[in-house]
């Protein structure tokens, strides 16, 4: 099994040893910053550090990338993100790009939903992908940037934090060696031995039910969409999703009862008939196989003095939502330009604090909603999958029952009740509030404000819409202006729609693409303040 | 808008009659699934999560409250 990504993508790396495991004397090597966990969410995280100008060490306990699809699904904001990080590209490329879901019950549709129904964005709403292509292209483009250090089979084994820096024991083929870093970031996971060595708790929710998921090779004629049944003719009384991935692969998953034995359900020769039923043949290969539960937890608090915690290290979340490595994304590029500011001394460490509160609130809403579509696939109780029938059997005829069926709410950017925004002194009808993510918008013949973000830099930037008077960015703010001399184009309209502007508005944005205050007047005073606030200098 | 508990029908006996004879006929857990539906159906036509919750806690007190009644007749 899991033999076909190889020839695409390298996936097996070789330790090698480093100066660091041969300093002489008891001091050990000094680092400003060591990311844990070469993972979606830690290689992103280093990579986009490394782009901001810092020198990273990334240490990962094994020596390849995982088998099976896993992740499989990401999203707009995920891929945005990484056209900042230079691999949007190759991902949108190698992915299957769909935006339409389709929910069963039993033999009939029930409705149909798209997740991105305009035009005029860049991204579409979800590509699938093999989470070890992900993890390959991501390492690829690691090679590209000498300022990041990958360290294959340096395991963390203790680690001891101090006032001013923390101090790692990392253990190697060859031996053990100490560093000192100023932070560390754990992106080790939901099994985080980091978060054990911290002594964090990682409390919540594990369900009964279990998921059996298959990656299958077949040739296959259904369309790029997502398909989720409740009580399918194939697998009477659960629910079951169907993926398209590249390179003829299938991701399907099961759900199996809570009293289903692992070992027994996991095997090949058990797991073939189930899909055979599913499928109406039995032509096809597996790839991989695996079994889980759900589980929704989170760590209390992401800092650890100058441990942090990014991905399923700090929160765990079901499926069915596409909220885990999304979302561990999303924790990536807010802390990267935050982390940046602190080592250079531009922002004070104190801005750190608003990664937690921001993270926690997008935590909280994941969980939330994760729980919520478990507890609809799973109902705890007789009442419970009383009202679940009720909902499934008025979604036949009734457009507010349609909209109940919750068969998994696919992961938006979430919007934060931050202390780095500036609240809105003017009327604004629509367009992205402070703490929303900004949103994307044909600048002409397939070009975006995304790229035009991305141009310039991803830094502090101001959206400006002009009206003949220049507004000056205050120094260090980057500058997109829509329209006027030498200003970008609008050719659709779509930039102004979409961010409810007339001549003379502006948006400041955060390096995480986040709106941080908007102004229909701005002034250089405004402006200022709200940077100052954004940047955690008050 | 809270939650109107000012009697609204001009003829309530017409609307309790109306819902009792829905119910003739069926078993306990066909009540139970009628019931249901239709909760989503009304929840929707009031369309306020406030006002539902409201309602839920209404509906929640008299509960209690019966529990509490029982215990003292005990």
């Amino acid at each position: 099994m899991a033999q076909a990504n190889t020839q695409q993508a390298k996936t097996q790396f070789g330790y090698r040893r480093h100066p660091d495991q041969d300093r002489p004397g008891p001091g050990a090597a000094e680092h400003p910053v060591v990311v844990v966990g070469a993972g979606p969410v830690g290689l992103s995280l280093a990579i986009d550090l490394a782009q901001r100008g810092q020198r990273v060490v990334l240490l990962d306990d094994a020596d390849r990338i995982g088998e099976g699809s896993r992740a499989i699904c990401f999203s707009k904001r995920s891929l945005e993100y990484w056209d900042r990080l230079g691999v949007g590209d190759r991902m949108v490329d190698k992915g299957v790009v769909w935006s339409v879901g389709r929910i069963f019950h039993g033999e009939s549709q029930l409705y149909q939903f798209n997740l991105l129904p305009e035009d005029g964005h860049k991204r579409p709403a979800f590509i699938n992908l093999q989470q070890y292509y992900a993890e390959a292209y991501l390492v690829d483009r690691i090679g590209d940037l000498p300022a990041i250090d990958l360290r294959w089979r340096n395991k963390v084994t203790a680690l001891e934090s101090r006032n001013d820096s923390v101090a790692l024991t990392i253990e190697t083929p060859e031996g053990a060696y100490r560093l000192h870093a100023q932070y560390v970031v754990a992106c080790d996971g939901a099994r985080s031995s980091l978060r054990q060595m911290v002594g964090a708790e990682f409390a919540g929710q594990v369900f009964e039910d279990q998921f059996l998921i298959a990656d299958v090779k077949m040739t296959a004629e259904f369309p790029t969409e997502r398909w989720f049944w409740f009580d399918p003719p194939f697998h009477a009384g659960r629910s079951a999703l169907l993926h398209r991935q590249p390179d003829d692969v299938w991701r399907i998953d099961l759900q199996l009862n809570r009293y289903a034995d692992p070992i027994v359900e996991k095997k090949p020769e058990n797991v073939r008939p189930r899909i055979a039923r599913m499928l109406g043949h039995d032509k096809f290969e597996f790839e991989w196989i695996s079994l889980y539960k759900f589980q929704c937890r989170r760590m209390d608090r992401f800092l650890h003095g100058r441990v942090i915690f990014a991905g399923d290290s700090a929160h765990q979340v079901s499926p069915f939502g596409a909220r885990g490595a999304n979302s561990g994304l999303e924790d990536a590029e807010n802390l990267s330009w935050k982390l940046d500011r602190v080592l250079r001394g531009t922002s004070p460490a104190s801005l750190l604090e608003s990664y937690h509160v921001e993270r926690s609130l997008a935590a909280d809403e994941n969980i939330r909603e994760s729980t919520r579509s478990t507890d609809f696939m799973a109902p705890n109780s007789h009442q419970e999958a009383r009202l679940r029938k009720a909902v499934l059997s008025l979604a036949k005829e009734t457009e507010f029952g349609k909209r109940m069926v919750n068969g998994g709410r696919l992961s938006v950017p979430c919007s934060y009740d931050s202390p780095l925004s500036s609240p809105d002194a003017d009327a604004w009808r629509a367009g992205p509030s402070p703490g929303c993510s900004m949103l994307d918008a044909p600048v002409g013949e397939q070009a975006y404000l995304t790229d035009a973000f991305r141009r310039g830099g991803t830094d502090f930037t101001l959206l400006s819409f002009s009206n003949g008077a220049a507004i000056d960015a205050p120094d260090g703010v980057k500058d997109i202006r829509i329209g006027g001399e030498g200003g970008l184009a609008d050719p659709s309209g779509l930039v102004a729609n979409r961010y409810d502007a007339e001549p003379g508005a502006a948006y400041l944005l955060r390096p995480d693409g986040y709106v941080a205050a908007r102004f229909r007047h701005p002034t250089r005073e405004a402006i200022a303040a709200a940077l100052s606030r954004a940047e955690g200098l008050n | 808008m809270p939650l109107s508990t000012s009697s609204n029908f001009a003829r309530p006996d017409d609307a309790f009659r109306a819902i009792v004879e829905a119910h003739r006929g069926f078993t306990e857990e066909q009540s139970a699934d009628f019931d249901a539906a239709l909760v989503l159906i009304l929840a929707n036509h009031i369309g306020d999560i406030d006002v539902l919750r409201e309602a839920l806690a209404l509906a929640k007190r008299r509960m209690i409250d019966g529990q509490q009644q029982q215990q003292q007749q005990q």
